[in-house]
């Protein structure tokens, strides 16, 4: 760490976090004194930043939940120390594990579904002329670049009831059901148009992202296994999927963490719609706790679960995605 | 033969994706030039015939300007001071060795993956002792939090790609530490830096939820929480009103969004390549 050739400036060497940590390393001309105290004070603003805004409310986010903080003490009542009896309530009401399933479940059904369609949609590019493509990456990215709120809104639009352009398209089909259907308003037919909107906003960055790692796969090699007899699904399995990879994953674990959360989605069209008890996933259902029925305490505990099951689940996958990194 | 014509079946199905994909936005710009009696008609409107502005002076007298002008402010500060103190953090990161470095990375990796959702119970209690609920400040400072790792995470990667020997060649050429770090180093910054602004704006300027709880007086609401007020206003009787509204928060978006797409990916790309 202390080489003598300070000057040459290995800055490769400062990615390794391995090579972090360390004390602090004279280069010529400077004073290593006030090198020492440097850095730390480059970093002072944000630490405070993250202390205030992170820090503290994590911290009492874990006071809150081993205390009855209701309506009572946010007019000024002393909050009441319980111990672990917000927990216990939460476990043991099952409407928790409802939520959480459900969350899990939609989550699953969406980045798979995602998954599927972003991975076909850029394949698909590489396969047409440079116009089509274009064409398809230019609607792809007005897609990704709506506001989400702008483009629920705008689902909203396309699904009423009344004067919706998808219900007049079903009933002109013929599926004279859908007259004045309220898709907002059946638990099932809720999920599928949170989904639909879901995959809508998420599949262009899958589609861009599995597609600049598409470009990257040698010509000369899917040549080769065609040669050598390989068929498309052959080809795409043992050639593509294997070079591609370390995308595919990364993509992956950013789509279950993105729709683990979904809340603006949810939360929106909850409004819409009327239903929340049979629609609630885990963000909406600690929003409506809290900051709904003012039962702070609660929502702080039921707020520890989806902090531990988000991390855990992320660690876990980061864990698989060094490994896959260390074996290549 | 046949490669060519299966050629044109997949351009033709890439061109009805896109058409797919693309429509619900169409739809919104459509419909939000369209008058009354054509929203509300049996057969929908494909193509705004009777086109008129009526709906977006409908926007514009619904409290629309004090909106923008709450995004504004917040994504400015937000942004301006994201883009300084994680410059900062940058710097000291990448050509500083110091105690505590590593465990500065790695938090800056674990806070990405604390969801937003689990925390702003917290958040909210935590802004509400501090009396800055519905402040700009207090939102102000949950977004620049929320927006420093990555920008850290980026501006590190480029800030490393800078070779040390530039400085020092300056420096040997008479510049002061301060100049040769103003006169060479900072202009090759300028891409990083303009990539993690472009992705700070956008994050800003689109935020919802936190939003949602902090902000919770009708005259502090940002854009897209003026745009919930106003659907849920409207939802009976102006879906042309609420597609103008949707539209001029969007369409900017948009633009800016097709415009630097190319530029802020292959600045994100080369942070990430160096860093």
């Amino acid at each position: 760490m202390s080489a003598p050739a300070a000057t040459v400036p290995d800055e490769r060497a400062t990615l390794p976090p391995e090579q972090g940590g360390a004390a602090p390393r004279g280069r010529q001309g400077r004073d290593p004194r006030r090198r020492g105290l440097l850095p730390y004070a480059f970093l002072l603003p944000t630490l405070v930043v993250l202390l205030a805004a992170l820090g503290f409310p994590l911290a009492r986010q874990i006071v809150m939940s081993f205390q009855e903080y209701g309506l009572a003490q946010q007019f000024g009542r002393e909050p009441e120390w319980v111990g672990l009896d917000n927990y216990e309530q939460l476990l043991t009401d099952g409407y928790l594990w409802t939520v959480l399933a459900r969350s899990v479940l939609f989550c699953l059904a969406v980045s798979a579904v995602c998954m599927v369609v972003g991975i076909a949609l850029a394949m698909l590019m590489t396969r047409i002329g440079r116009l089509p493509r274009l064409i398809l990456q230019v609607a792809l990215l007005l897609a990704w670049a709506m506001p989400h709120l702008a483009s629920l809104t705008v689902w909203q639009w396309l699904f009423d009831a009344q004067f919706g352009v998808i219900n007049w398209l079903l009933t002109t089909l013929g599926l004279d059901g859908f007259a004045g259907h309220s898709w907002l308003l059946n638990q099932l037919s809720f999920f599928v148009v949170a989904g639909i909107v879901v995959v809508w906003m998420s599949v262009p960055f899958v589609a861009f992202t599995v597609y600049a790692g598409l470009t990257q796969v040698p010509a000369d090699v899917l040549e080769a296994a065609e040669l050598d007899g390989a068929g498309g699904w052959q080809r795409f399995r043992m050639v593509t999927v294997p070079i591609i990879r370390p995308v595919l994953l990364i993509v992956g674990l950013l789509q279950i963490i993105w729709n683990l959360k979904v809340f603006t989605q949810i939360f929106v069209l909850q409004d819409a719609g009327g239903i929340t008890r049979e629609t609630n996933l885990i963000g909406t259902y600690i929003y409506r706790l809290g900051i709904g029925e003012g039962r702070f305490g609660l929502a702080a505990a039921a707020s520890w679960f989806i902090l531990l099951v988000t991390v855990g689940l992320s660690l876990y996958y980061v864990r698989v995605l060094l490994k896959e990194e260390a074996a290549s | 033969m046949i490669r060519s014509s299966r050629r044109w079946v997949l351009s033709t199905a890439a061109v009805l994706l896109a058409a797919l994909w693309a429509f619900p936005v169409y739809w919104m710009i459509n419909s939000s030039f369209l008058p009354q009696n054509r929203i509300r008609a049996e057969e929908p409107t494909f193509v705004p015939v009777d086109g008129t502005v009526a709906a977006y002076e409908r926007v514009f007298d619904s409290g629309f300007f004090s909106a923008l002008k709450m995004s504004a402010v917040v994504t400015l500060i937000t942004v301006g001071v994201a883009l300084v103190l994680a410059f900062l953090a940058a710097l000291a990161l990448s050509r500083f060795r110091f105690r505590g470095r590593r465990s500065f990375l790695v938090a800056v990796l674990v806070i990405q993956m604390i969801p937003a959702e689990g925390l702003f119970i917290s958040q909210f209690k935590q802004l509400d002792a501090w009396d800055m609920l519905n402040t700009v400040g207090g939102l102000s400072l949950l977004y620049v939090a929320t927006l420093l790792p990555f920008t850290i995470w980026l501006l590190r990667g480029f800030v490393a790609g800078v070779p040390l020997e530039l400085e020092e060649a300056a420096m040997v050429d008479g510049c002061s530490r301060t100049q040769a770090f103003l006169r060479v180093t900072l202009p090759l910054l300028a891409p990083g830096l303009a990539a993690a602004a472009v992705y700070g704006v956008l994050q800003a300027w689109n935020e919802f939820s936190l939003a949602l709880v902090v902000m919770t007086r009708p005259e502090n609401m940002t854009l897209p929480l003026w745009l919930r007020t106003f659907t849920e206003a409207n939802r009976t009787s102006d879906w042309a009103g609420i597609m103008a509204g949707s539209a001029l928060i969007a369409v900017p978006v948009i633009v800016f969004f097709l415009i630097v797409q190319r530029r802020m990916t292959a600045g994100l790309v080369s942070g990430a390549v160096k860093g």
